[in-house]
């Protein structure tokens, strides 16, 4: 059997090319160049480069006709029509056409002169030389010793006390720009270790407000098994500091048989199985909204994180580090559920004055 | 430079003895260059060589992507407020009509229900940013897995790093800015993380905030970060990204006729230009066309912000998915310190991993070159196969990526796939270690069996699927030998030799103690180098032997 590799395409006949200073195996197969260019069909048949031609110029014109579609797409189409299309059910007409008939007139565009590359304009390829991104020595000397002049010109290197004092000033003026940004907000003092529940006190108690209701709520309006949200009483959706409030206010009540309550002092700050738990995650924040009824369970959306809410919200699964601070309750005089206090514990997420 | 003659001649005729313009054009440019010197800057690059392969166009994705998040997002800005000044919705959503929310929300709403195009271009805006961050990402794979980033181009390799990770940041903010309910869960996030930093935490929520969460400053604030201050950085990057490229030309696939010192390919005017220029418009038109079709983002859906409320399916957009699983799958460590200080480990951790995470893919370059002790110049790019350790690092980095996405996706994998959640939290707790350091060892050795295959290949020629029989009755299959190019193409690669220690005494016979570091990498090489690390290319002998042998094959 014959090999079509001629005796110079091995190693022997070279040298070697490679001059590097980390030693490598040899190519054993010397580079036999590059390779002769082969014509396409459009560059020997003219009829096909006709047809070639004739494809682009087609898609250009395809997309002359869809900006055409899209303007027109733009008058026609109000915007609140919704159509049916299979398969992706009820979408806007206006949406739909206007962004179809932009994509086929980039995309024909693009494809036109692509084809056109493609099958036109010249594929022979061609060999660039490459220069070695380094300079020579001799550039290098010259550079540095012009550097070297400058340098000793400015006496930079000499005068020792003029350098570092100027490095010292350089490095302190940026602390100018970190201290103007103090104004970006206040200081935290207290702020995120007490909520909106702090007015609250025996003599004054705050009532629990229902959120979707938003009316007080009396013990039999919360039935086994329910899990209700609550706001403190005065607090308006019309608020300016409403986000702010609700942020740290929100509250979950679940009410528990109290024979099924496992913790004792979770229990007594309750009213007649009546658990009054922060909705905020302590893991980062999110409202906690998933409740399992049979096992008492309490999940957040966010990261999972899952609290016992039968024994005194103890984490049992996900990232969260504590338990779900937890608001003393009682009823008033009529008979209302309220809060005598705040939280014991600052709600949400810790943070490092946070006190255990 | 023509005139020396004296003053009075100068000025009399042309001092150029450049010929007549042809035609308008020319003299157009001829008009330009002395301003501007558009011929000197024109020479080396009109003619300018770009190698062909398919994946040299991940790179312009990237770039086109880039173009268009910019176009559609003046648009949008056009239309957007960003405040969080509170309004009532009266709107042609009616679902949401009489409800409560800020004006940013209001003027999305309006942005997609109102202002005709609207919907589509936050559309185009919104999946341009997944195509921009995810060709970033593949991009990178192909510079990675090709060595591209190989000395000259570690500096172009960083800057491409900073850019993903710019983008990555650019494209949270940008989807916390419409207020609803998912990009204020996202925020809130934020704002546990920011709080769980030791000492300073709780005074950079305030500051970032502008007080307690959520205040009314940060959308305003985002929005400028995030139209403004990124972007004129990624501008800057990308500029600078793109004129090293120019500089250092392209790299190119080992072949016949290409070498260290050359680029073969196609001149940028006309065959570039064309295909490239085309290319944006390809680009462009599909994101419009998935921008018809495929919703995204779709903050109607969601609702405006509201602290106490949430919804299920919570999650950031595909590529924050690796924080969200880092922070998904961390137990929640609190401790005391410094007598009654909270230290938020089971935030604090995943926070800190998240930087390593990315910043051990901008680093390697640098470790690479220090293990290989290699300081000339790569312009030829490596297959994936030739470098095996390398290979595998990227491929268990990227399967570390995967296993935390899983992570962060956890309850939509619970529900799609009828897991138990916490059963997939767990794997994924585990799969953080074990996952990564499985893919790289299958990877290498697949590398490995790849590499066999070609000096396979090479000495023995492709398998042919003709059956001869032989005299003696014997059957075989009749091997084709490889023609000279594919023999130079799958043995043009170059194997590097372990770093060696030197000799524990030197000439005079002087004991030498080896350093640390020098250990470190003698051993390094030898994993990256050594007996197990690569397959030694066949040598010319051996080619010989075989074919000058009985022609048993």
């Amino acid at each position: 059997m014959s090999h079509d590799i001629s005796e110079e395409n091995l190693p022997e006949s070279h040298g070697d090319s490679h001059g590097h200073a980390v030693a490598v195996h040899d190519d054993p197969f010397a580079d036999p160049g590059l390779p002769v260019h082969e014509p396409r069909r459009t560059d020997i048949d003219e009829r096909a480069a006709k047809r070639a031609e004739r494809q682009v110029s087609l898609m250009f014109v395809i997309s002359m006709l869809a900006t055409i579609g899209f303007i027109a797409s733009y008058v026609i189409f109000d915007i609140d029509k919704i159509v049916y299309i299979f398969p992706l059910g009820h979408v806007s007409a206006l949406n739909f056409a206007l962004g179809l008939t932009l994509g086929v007139a980039l995309f024909c565009i693009g494809a036109g002169a692509v084809h056109w590359a493609r099958t036109l304009m010249s594929d022979h390829e061609i060999p660039a030389e490459r220069h070695p991104i380094e300079a020579d020595d001799e550039v290098r000397a010259d550079v540095i010793e012009q550097f070297r002049t400058g340098a000793a010109e400015s006496g930079f290197g000499r005068r020792k006390m003029i350098r570092n004092t100027m490095i010292g000033s350089m490095a302190l003026v940026p602390l100018s720009g970190v201290v103007l940004l103090r104004d970006l907000g206040p200081m935290p003092e207290q702020k995120l270790n007490h909520t909106g529940w702090q007015v609250a006190t025996p003599q004054k108690p705050l009532q629990l407000i229902n959120v979707n209701t938003n009316e007080p709520m009396k013990p039999e309006d919360v039935i086994v098994g329910s899990l209700t949200f609550a706001k403190p009483e005065g607090l308006e959706e019309e608020a300016e500091d409403f986000q702010v409030q609700i942020a740290k206010d929100a509250l979950m009540l679940v009410r528990i048989a109290p024979d099924d309550i496992k913790d004792n002092e979770s229990r007594d700050k309750g009213f007649e199985g009546i658990l009054a738990y922060s909705k905020i995650c302590t893991h980062v924040g999110c409202p906690i909204s998933l409740y399992e009824q049979q096992t008492h369970h309490a999940l957040c959306p966010c990261h999972q994180s899952t609290f016992d809410l039968a024994d005194g919200a103890r984490v049992i699964f996900g990232p969260a580090g504590h338990p779900l601070p937890q608001l003393k309750i009682t009823t008033d005089e009529q008979g209302f559920l309220v809060a005598t206090g705040d939280f014991d514990e600052p709600v949400g997420p810790s943070f490092w004055e946070r006190k255990r | 430079m023509s005139t020396t003659s004296g003053a009075t001649s100068s000025a009399s005729k042309p001092a150029s003895t450049r010929a007549k313009p042809a035609n308008k054009a020319e003299a157009a440019a001829d008009w330009a260059d002395g301003r501007l010197g558009i011929y000197t800057l024109a020479k080396s690059n009109l003619r300018k060589i770009f190698p062909d392969h398919w994946s040299f166009m991940l790179g312009e994705i990237c770039l086109y992507s880039f173009i268009i998040i910019i176009l559609t997002g003046v648009y949008l800005t056009l239309f957007f407020k960003p405040s969080m000044a509170e309004v009532v919705y009266h709107g042609p959503y009616t679902p949401l009509d009489g409800i409560r929310m800020s004006e940013a929300y209001a003027s999305t709403m309006d942005i997609s229900f109102e202002i005709r195009g609207g919907l589509l271009i936050r559309q185009i805006h919104h999946w341009a940013a997944l195509v921009f961050v995810a060709a970033m990402l593949v991009h990178m794979m192909r510079v990675f897995f090709t060595g591209a980033f190989r000395k000259p181009r570690e500096i172009n390799w960083v800057f491409g790093f900073l850019l993903l990770v710019l983008g990555m940041f650019d494209g949270f903010f940008g989807y916390s800015l419409p207020d609803d309910l998912l990009s204020g869960t996202g925020i809130r996030f934020m704002e546990g993380a920011i709080l769980a930093v030791p000492i300073v935490g709780t005074y950079i929520q305030m500051f970032l905030f502008g007080g307690q969460f959520p205040g009314t400053d940060i959308v305003p604030r985002f929005f400028t970060i995030h139209v403004l201050l990124i972007p004129g950085i990624m501008l800057g990057l990308l500029v600078a990204h793109l004129i090293l490229v120019f500089y250092h030309k392209h790299t190119q696939w080992a072949g016949p006729g290409k070498t260290e010192k050359n680029v073969v390919g196609m001149p940028l005017m006309p065959v570039y230009m064309a295909k490239a220029g085309g290319f944006f418009f390809l680009v462009f038109g599909i994101i419009s066309a998935i921008s018809a079709i495929a919703t995204i983002n779709p903050i109607w859906a969601y609702g405006p912000y509201r602290p106490d409320q949430v919804s299920t399916d919570a999650q950031p957009d595909w590529y924050m998915g690796f924080s969200e699983g880092l922070i998904r799958i961390m137990p929640g460590w609190e401790i005391s310190v410094w007598g009654g200080h909270t230290l938020n480990l089971g935030v604090m951790v995943p926070l800190a991993i998240f930087p390593l995470v990315l910043v051990a893919i901008a680093v390697y370059p640098f470790i690479e070159g220090w293990i290989t002790g290699d300081k000339r110049e790569h312009h030829i790019l490596d297959r994936p196969r030739n470098a095996p350790v390398r290979t595998a690092l990227g491929a268990a980095w990227i399967s570390l990526y995967l296993v935390l996405l899983v992570g962060g996706g956890n309850d939509l994998f619970a529900t799609h796939f009828h897991l138990s959640l916490n059963s997939i939290t767990y794997f994924v707790r585990v799969g953080f270690f074990v996952v990564p350091v499985i893919v790289f060892f299958v990877t290498k050795r697949w590398c490995l069996g790849l590499q066999r295959r070609d000096k396979e290949k090479v000495l023995h020629g492709r398998e042919s699927g003709v059956i001869k029989r032989l005299p003696h009755g014997e059957f075989v299959e009749v091997h084709t030998p490889l023609a000279a190019k594919d023999l130079h193409t799958l043995t043009a690669h170059e194997q590097h030799q372990p770093v060696e220690l030197a000799a524990a005494t030197d000439e005079n016979g002087v004991a030498r103690k080896a350093g640390v570091l020098a250990k470190t990498r003698a051993k390094l090489s030898e994993g990256y180098f050594g007996e197990g690390g690569q397959i030694v290319k066949p040598t010319a002998e051996e080619f010989r032997e075989i074919e000058s042998g009985h022609g048993h094959h």
